[in-house]
């Protein structure tokens, strides 16, 4: 499973950070990257979910193939 | 309320946010502005102003930087000049696209949350200063004598501002956030003593630059240039009333639920590890603020005739209420996990300084609960509510003995 983050769509808010911290972390203006290209780690699925649910922007997608 | 400013008798065609009406219980008026036939009411007071209900509205409205501009993000009898455009009076808030994203990317590194980090410690400490404080009274006010200090003592510290101008720096912010139905020359001439302390404040910092961000603005650069003395002056501005209000009603409110609901104060005594979860409930189910934009053109806008130059209101707290987004949207379930809330806005203007909002939140309630593991209102009709655009407790007796 792979996350992306739209960088058009990010404004910050920091969500997904703080609810998947081994995921995504911040940028130096607060805005979201991901980690490990966006590779969810095994134990992470639910936290990755969870982190897509709360972005008010919904600025990112996962593909879950990968 | 002054007296250019009748009660209002009917919301959805003479809406008014300082109504102390709307300001005790807003709720259901957006409720049943939201499920009529428009769910967006208008007033012709104010000049002409529109508030939209619904997320789906409110969210259309923050993401259409085309036919609508933030250049006075709150709403009054005066509308600043166009002229002020693109930078408005307190850049990056009062600013349109282009000029918005250089004057935005000068301050988000500050408010990134590894800097907000940095303020933990302090702002903690501070926080226990204020209870410590209280002596072993039986009844506190949770909004004066807790609340209202926090983000005042956080933001003056970092502007580099004398921490004794704190009762000052309430008065502006009450002045310029709660003042707007004030006459325009009233409104004016509290403006102009903001800005003649703000111009002291950095005419001390020119001439003795020290490590805070009220240097930083002074020396910083857009596009090669530095920043026009206006520019430095609005955000700072900006900086001190945007961030001193707003947390205070956050902090209140989430007080205020936990005072007055027994079961959710007892869960989080119980499990501090909910906190950051249920934090974000109480930003959703009280969130303590509405933006403004004006209209640029004369346009239909989903059936409602928009003239240039109306004011739109966006009441990002509306929108958190709106059941077509949220699951059992009137009820504040604490341990709510899926929460996309528009608290701190949408779009471009999210708020810059939510991630020190929220450390502030977050910090202040540990504290208070570690203190207080038991508390309830002391007199709940003794609670009073701002109006306005920022909506929080501004009179809030607990019983904590």
């Amino acid at each position: 499973m792979r996350v992306h983050v739209d960088d058009e769509r990010c404004e910050g808010h920091g969500r997904c950070y703080a609810l998947a911290p081994l995921v995504f972390e911040p940028d130096e203006i607060g805005n979201s990257r991901v980690l490990a290209d966006g590779l969810v780690p095994a134990g992470e699925v639910d936290r990755a979910r969870l982190a897509v649910a709360n972005c008010p922007e919904q600025a990112i997608t996962i593909d879950e193939d990968t | 309320m002054s007296t250019e400013h009748p009660p209002v008798t009917d919301w959805a065609t003479d809406f008014d946010h300082t109504d102390p009406v709307y300001a005790a219980n807003p709720f259901p008026i957006w409720d049943d502005i939201r499920a009529s036939e428009c769910p967006v009411a208008h007033t012709e007071r104010y000049g002409g102003a529109w508030l939209p209900t619904s997320h789906a509205l409110v969210s259309e409205i923050a993401y259409d930087k085309e036919r609508f501009t933030s250049r006075s993000p709150v709403m009054s009898e005066h509308r600043p000049p166009i002229e002020l455009a693109p930078r408005g009076i307190a850049a990056p808030i009062s600013s349109d696209p282009p000029f918005h994203k250089g004057a935005r990317r000068l301050l988000l590194p500050a408010f990134a949350p590894q800097a907000i980090d940095k303020l933990e410690q302090s702002t903690r400490d501070y926080c226990h200063e204020l209870i410590e404080a209280m002596g072993d009274r039986d009844v506190v006010d949770a909004a004066q004598e807790y609340a209202q200090h926090i983000p005042v003592r956080v933001i003056a510290r970092m502007l580099g501002f004398p921490e004794d101008d704190a009762d000052r720096f309430r008065e502006f912010v009450v002045h310029v956030l709660e003042g707007v139905d004030l006459p325009e020359e009233r409104r004016e001439e509290g403006m102009v003593t903001l800005f003649e302390y703000l111009q002291a404040q950095v005419e001390d910092h020119v001439a003795n630059p020290r490590d805070d961000l009220t240097s930083y603005l002074i020396a910083a650069e857009m596009d090669g240039e530095p920043l026009p003395m206006e520019h430095v002056g609005g955000t700072i501005a900006l900086l001190l009333i945007a961030g001193i209000d707003t947390t205070w009603s956050a902090i209140g409110a989430s007080i205020f639920h936990l005072a007055s609901t027994a079961a959710d104060r007892q869960r989080l005594a119980d499990e501090p590890d909910l906190l950051p979860v249920a934090m974000e409930e109480l930003l959703r189910a009280y969130a303590p603020v509405t933006m403004a934009r004006l209209v640029k053109e004369d346009m239909d806008f989903h059936g409602c005739p928009m003239k240039a130059e109306d004011w739109v209101l966006l009441p990002f707290p509306a929108a958190n209420r709106d059941p077509e987004a949220f699951e059992h949207a009137d009820q504040v379930i604490i341990d709510r996990e899926v929460n996309r809330h528009a608290a701190f806005g949408l779009g471009i203007h999210r708020c810059a300084g939510s991630h020190l909002a929220r450390m502030e939140l977050r910090v202040a309630l540990e504290v208070w609960l570690e203190h207080f593991p038991e508390f309830s209102l002391a007199d709940p009709d003794a609670v009073h509510w701002s109006g306005g655009q920022v909506r929080g407790p501004r009179v809030l007796p607990i019983k904590v003995g």
